[in-house]
């Protein structure tokens, strides 16, 4: 049977991510108590497993590093359809970068009796990086497709593939065990169902700390990370914005003839 | 090597056979950043390119051009240039690598970074060396910018995307030392690229384009977002978008302006629809004009342009888009 390994990384509400901001004056970060949810990208790498699900014999462990609130997303996954749960949570998990966090869920990952591809949201959504997928594929010595924007063939020990480039995209054939980080474009992603709740409530979640992985503590967290945070600052980017007042058909004309007399249009 | 002398590097990618205008931006940034540094700008060039693009990337600075060539790298191996790279990389000691964000060099970097054990910045719109020449890495967050930096792990890695930096002048008389690297025995890939199908792109790229128009979350929808490709390109300018609409599956990944996606520089920039986030401006440097037209007198991105219009954008573009043709057929002062 498939074993797929879904990593999910719970984020700020993004509607409320705007509330994390940089105090001018004390180049400090305001800090908001905002809730958590699942990763945009990442609810299309769990549709993809889903999908794949639905088509042949396949299990889905939903991997998620954070703090112990993270467990209400690996609880939503698991509404939405995965068969386990995985938190790793620890204090000494904490301040990790993209390189300490790939080495921590690799280390899990290692624990995890059979594992035949790993799916990873393309991107996360607070942090902007995009390195975790590929760095675990590193750490797990396993190969690694970024970007996949539709998966063509995923039966037997060779995947097809198709991942976006610059203007275009690439087939790609890979062997498995192997790590893809996926595109939004895959799918779209499922809602949740009241059935689906009601099934979830019997799947375990299993919490890892830093004592049940095989890695020291200096290699988790903020003292296993290579990069930090080294100043921050505001910048300046106003223009004195003229406001352009009117109906619309005379807002519409006023600003071409703007644009015009500035050289621009 | 003595680490004082440990060089800057660049990472010169190619698909097909074409070196991206990045690789050599970033080649600029490199011979600035090695003559504060006192130390040499060195590429690795992955793959066979033309005599001529490699005599450019000596013109444009390179003090040493390490080549490894052997059939394959032009379809996209991240797996073996990663090896490759950073073989080479613990034999040299090079104090920073640079890799542009393509879509190959976002693959290929954490591949590098972490076979290397160090860290890896994405995206920096600046790269700045401190008193004690550590390399700060800028990024946009938390409507402001941070300075990441990797203060004890060698190499520091991180990605640029195009037009960050400006292309570097070519001085034909720069010369440096080719170095063909042997291609290391018994590599195999796990990944094949069987093809690459690559599209015409469509109208002007968004990196070279006078007029941009960038399409927020305002849009409202699939038809809202058809009236802002209508404005482009009534407008004869490239289409730009936000991480929202690109993630309301509106508009392809690729038009996304900021600091994950490109970087423009318009004489002209309209911004319909959007609030005006940091990662989204940071992405449009030195227009001459900038218009935004948002519903919400309270945006902020009324404080970031030149020119407002408090319109719901599904209602006013097409009276805009109206006006324009107007214009268009009957030129002259209106």
């Amino acid at each position: 049977m498939l074993s797929i390994v879904v990593c999910v990384k719970a984020v700020p509400d993004l509607t409320l991510a705007d509330k994390i901001r940089i105090d001018p004056d004390t180049k400090t970060l305001t800090r908001h108590d905002i809730p958590l949810v699942i990763n945009p990208l990442d609810r299309n790498a769990l549709e993809a497993a889903l999908v794949i699900k639905e088509n042949q014999e396949a299990q889905i462990i939903i991997l998620s590093m954070g703090p112990p609130a993270a467990g209400n997303v690996v609880r939503e996954c698991l509404a939405l359809g995965a068969d386990q749960g995985i938190l790793l949570s620890d204090p000494a998990f904490a301040g990790a970068d993209a390189f300490a966090t790939a080495l921590t869920l690799s280390k899990a990952i290692e624990k995890i009796e059979q594992v035949d591809s790993v799916f990873c949201g393309r991107a996360s959504s607070d942090g902007a990086t995009e390195w975790v997928g590929p760095e675990l594929a590193i750490f797990l010595g396993l190969p690694v497709v970024t970007m996949v924007r539709k998966f063509d063939i995923t039966a037997g020990n060779s995947w097809r593939v198709k991942a976006d480039i610059e203007d275009g995209i690439r087939v790609v054939e890979v062997e498995l065990p192997s790590v893809f980080t996926i595109t939004h474009e895959v799918n779209t992603p499922r809602t949740l169902s009241f059935s689906g709740i009601i099934k979830s409530r019997k799947k375990e979640i299993t919490t890892w700390g830093l004592n049940d992985l095989n890695v020291p503590e200096d290699q988790v967290g903020l003292k296993g990370s290579p990069t930090i945070v080294s100043s921050l600052t505001v910048i300046d980017s106003k223009r004195s914005c003229e406001i352009i007042e009117g109906t619309q058909e005379e807002k519409a004309a006023i600003l071409i003839n703007k644009l015009v007399a500035a050289g621009v249009l | 090597m003595n680490i004082n002398l440990a060089p800057v590097w660049v990472i010169a990618e190619q698909v097909e056979g074409v070196i991206p205008p990045v690789c050599y931006e970033l080649l600029g940034k490199a011979t600035e950043l090695g003559k504060e540094l006192g130390v040499p700008a060195e590429v690795v060039l992955l793959g066979e390119v033309s005599g001529e693009q490699k005599e450019k990337l000596f013109h444009a600075g390179a003090d040493v051009l390490y080549q490894v060539n052997f059939p394959g790298f032009d379809k996209f191996q991240t797996e073996i240039s990663s090896k490759i790279i950073s073989g080479l990389a613990d034999e040299i000691k090079p104090q920073i690598i640079l890799i542009g964000s393509t879509f190959l060099g976002r693959e290929l970097a954490p591949l590098v970074a972490a076979r290397l054990k160090t860290g890896l910045t994405a995206h920096c719109i600046d790269l700045v060396l401190t008193e004690d020449k550590i390399l700060e890495q800028w990024i946009p967050a938390y409507g402001g910018l941070i300075a990441i930096t990797c203060p004890e792990k060698r190499p520091q890695i991180a990605t640029v995307a195009r037009g960050v930096f400006p292309m570097p002048a070519f001085e034909p008389s720069n010369t440096g030392q080719l170095i063909q690297v042997d291609k290391p025995e018994d590599i195999v890939s796990r990944v094949k690229t069987l093809e690459i199908i690559k599209a015409e792109p469509e109208g002007v790229p968004l990196e070279e384009a006078l007029t941009v128009v960038a399409g927020g979350a305002g849009a409202g929808s699939q038809e809202g977002w058809k009236q802002i490709e209508i404005l482009a390109q009534t407008l004869n300018a490239a289409l730009g978008s936000t991480r929202p609409a690109v993630d309301e599956g509106w508009v392809e990944l690729e038009t996304m302006i900021g600091q994950s996606g490109k970087m423009v520089h318009p004489d002209l920039y309209i911004g319909v629809g959007l609030s005006g986030e940091q990662q989204h401006m940071v992405g449009i440097a030195g227009a001459k004009v900038m218009v935004a037209i948002n519903n919400d007198p309270k945006s902020p991105v009324f404080q970031q342009v030149d020119l407002g219009i408090v319109e719901d954008c599904r209602e006013f573009i097409p009276i805009l888009i109206k006006k324009l043709k107007e214009k268009m057929v009957k030129p002259g002062p209106s």
